[in-house]
């Protein structure tokens, strides 16, 4: 950054802070005493999705929609993740990056695939794994993977220390944070016990022509800078209806993800859960994830 | 109108002052200045300037709140002592003790502050707090009542003072009864903070509260043992011999308990040796993956290690407690060595490795040193200046009595 940009922003911290209400840009005003979204009328919820598509516009220059819609009456989604056929491509984490418009730089990705030698040690010690793999093909010989995201628990150990209640769990099971809210005092990132919560370090910067201009308030609308965000499966997608699949699900070439709503008998996820063994991740936390994880063979 | 004339003499004390009290406002003033240029920047570019990542998402900032949350112990170390058992020479310095607290609070609020990625949203935490769920809005309530208990009683005990009047035990009584749980409290509740989250079994260990406990009770009155002294020496404050080495006594006993909760840590993490080893062998040995060895917290322990235990020693034998350049080198040894115990010793190694097994080494960046440099200046400053406001109070020179009606009161 340049030493005047550094002097604007201050400028403006400071003149935000001191500048009557009438003086200054009324947005901006709007956008600093914002309500709790939980806490927010239908009508409400709209107008403030308007007021960010103006501004997401102005800033980017991109139309972007901001959809409020809720929880769909009689859906829990589940996640299944088949170790079996997953080679550790590493598609799903881009289409994720793409799809929720994840600032590139710095860059911040959802999911992430671990690597691991045949033998060693990997279900409740992950201390073996090799994030950062680097090979011309996948999967490795005498290699395995597991990706691993957020898990959607039913008992989320980040939902119970934030102190602002920025984060909740919603009647469909998803995970969100109302970034606007977040204070980012990074609480919920030690209390995670999946690595899945992500802070915006710097200010996240997405190229305009690669915008995904589809989006939930609770989901991939633009971030900011000094908040926490993290995996919704997809809530921009999933909770249309017809619903589609999370970017990760559709992307995977080898079939490895299933998704589906758990209350209905007959979806994949309640098949996965019927004819596979399952298992969690890290089960002696009593997380109790939603995201589950089996072998196909 | 006596109150205008107050202030207007009570500024006339600050600002005057001999040669090494203008270097010292200056060089607090340039560290006070370049820590807020530094803040500064780190508003405008975000935590990025910072080493901090997902990895390991706290670091020194909150390392040094976890200290200071020790060392505003102090006052009660005083306190329980002084009241309880009427020891007289330590009960005339419980008011400078109280300001450690408060000075020590202050800057534990605005460690907490710099560290938060949306700090004009903090506000939010009022609106809806997740009370009585989130250990961050305990933590919140009990450094904010034990900043205002402490606040008042200093406050009051030099309202008294000003008006030429003892204070009333009947007023003190309740504030000192309720400053002794909440002291504890501060320290509960802060290590509960670490020690509920499952996710780190570092800090998931029951001996957490107890241990924070211990090395509050050396770091804080060490701190104040060193400032006391300088206070009497550079003010005309009157502290005796007799307190300082009743403190260093307490300080050898807290210190006892301390590395025996220390011991029984490192008993059972190398002896059973479980999976939950890998964060206490990283500050002890070191970690290897990959063919990488990851160790640079590893100098820090053991300098922490043998600066704690040689400070024990020193304390625990009378001779050299009673010796003020060996109580003194304890006194520092012990400040260097909680400092780092339960600064970046305890909070880091809650990352190392992180929930997915990754090992990121953190060390603090220069915008987190300047930062922390300036909040620590501030610290100083504030306490320099309610020294410049109490000792004079002490004295008489500095009164709410109109001039004409001044009768010359006993110097402590």
């Amino acid at each position: 950054m340049k030493r005047r940009d550094f002097m604007r922003s201050a400028a403006l911290t400071i003149g935000g802070l001191l500048m009557p209400a009438n003086k200054s840009d009324a947005s901006m005003w709007e956008t600093f005493f914002q309500k709790y979204f939980r806490e927010m009328t239908p009508q409400e919820k709209k107008g403030v999705a308007k007021r960010l598509e103006k501004e997401y516009e102005a800033k980017t220059g991109v139309k972007i929609n901001v959809k409020t819609n809720e929880a769909l009456p009689g859906v829990k989604y589940g996640y299944g993740l088949d170790l079996s056929r997953c080679i550790g491509c590493r598609r799903c984490v881009y289409a994720c990056a793409t799809e929720n418009n994840l600032s590139r730089k710095p860059q911040m990705h959802y999911i992430t695939v671990l690597e691991f030698k045949n033998g060693e040690k990997w279900i409740s010690d992950l201390e073996e794994s090799q994030k950062y793999y680097k090979h011309e093909m996948v999967p490795a010989p005498e290699h395995f993977y597991m990706p691993v995201q957020c898990q959607q628990c039913d008992n989320p150990p980040c939902v119970k220390v934030c102190p602002t209640k920025a984060t909740w769990k919603e009647p469909d099971g998803i995970v969100v944070v109302d970034y606007n809210w977040c204070i980012g005092c990074r609480y919920c990132m030690a209390a995670c016990p999946y690595g899945a919560r992500k802070f915006n370090w710097g200010e996240p910067t997405v190229p305009p022509e690669q915008f995904n201009p589809d989006t939930h308030y609770l989901g991939n609308r633009p971030k900011f800078k000094g908040h926490v965000e993290k995996c919704t499966f997809c809530i921009q997608r999933t909770r249309e209806n017809p619903g589609r699949y999370p970017a990760c699900v559709e992307i995977c070439p080898a079939g490895a993800r299933k998704f589906g709503n758990l209350l209905d008998p007959n979806s994949e996820i309640s098949q996965c859960i019927e004819k596979k063994r399952v298992f969690r991740l890290k089960e002696e936390l009593n997380t109790h994830p939603n995201f589950l994880y089996f072998f196909s063979m | 109108m006596g109150m205008l004339v107050f202030i207007k003499d009570m500024l006339g004390h600050i600002i005057r002052g001999n040669r090494m009290y203008y270097i010292w406002l200056v060089v607090l003033g340039i560290f006070i200045t370049m820590g807020a240029i530094a803040y500064f920047w780190q508003l405008s570019e975000g935590l990025i300037v910072t080493n901090m990542r997902d990895q390991v998402s706290w670091g020194f900032y909150i390392a040094n709140f976890t200290f200071f949350v020790g060392v505003a112990a102090a006052a009660v170390m005083l306190v329980i002592p002084s009241y309880i058992y009427h020891f007289k020479p330590i009960r005339e310095i419980v008011l400078f003790g109280e300001m450690i607290a408060v000075m020590a609070v202050i800057m534990c609020i605005l460690f907490v502050v710099v560290d938060m990625g949306k700090p004009f949203h903090a506000w939010h935490i009022m609106m809806k707090p997740n009370f009585p769920s989130s250990l961050l809005v305990w933590d919140v309530i009990v450094l904010n009542g034990y900043l205002i208990i402490n606040a008042a009683a200093v406050t009051y005990v030099l309202y008294r003072a000003a008006n030429g009047k003892e204070y009333k035990m009947s007023i003190m009584w309740p504030i000192v009864l309720m400053s002794i749980p909440w002291a504890f409290s501060i320290h509960t509740v802060t290590a509960f903070l670490y020690n509920g989250l499952s996710s780190r079994p570092f800090w998931n260990a029951s001996i957490v509260a107890p241990r924070f406990i211990a090395s509050a009770l050396c770091s804080g009155p060490a701190l104040m043992i060193i400032v006391f002294q300088i206070a009497r020496k550079v003010s005309e404050v009157d502290i005796s011999n007799e307190a300082i080495h009743k403190i260093a006594e307490l300080i050898a006993y807290a210190m006892g308990i301390n590395l025996f909760l220390y011991a029984a840590e490192i008993f059972k993490e190398f002896y059973s040796h479980s999976i939950h080893l890998a964060p206490m062998d990283y500050l002890f040995f070191g970690l290897r993956k990959g063919g990488e060895l990851h160790n640079v917290l590893v100098p820090f322990t053991w300098i922490a290690l043998v600066f704690n235990i040689t400070a024990f020693i020193l304390f625990l034998m009378p001779k050299m407690r009673y010796n003020f350049f060996t109580m003194n080198l304890a006194c520092i040894l012990i400040l260097v060595g909680v400092y780092i115990e339960k600064g970046m010793g305890l909070i880091i190694p809650g990352f190392i490795p992180d929930t997915l097994g990754e090992i990121y080494d953190y060390m603090p960046s220069a915008t987190e040193l300047l930062i922390t440099a300036g909040i620590w200046a501030t610290g100083a400053l504030i306490y320099t200046l309610m020294i410049k406001t109490a000792v004079p109070i002490y004295k008489g020179e500095l009164s709410l009595i109109p001039k004409a009606q001044r009768r010359k009161l006993p110097v402590h």
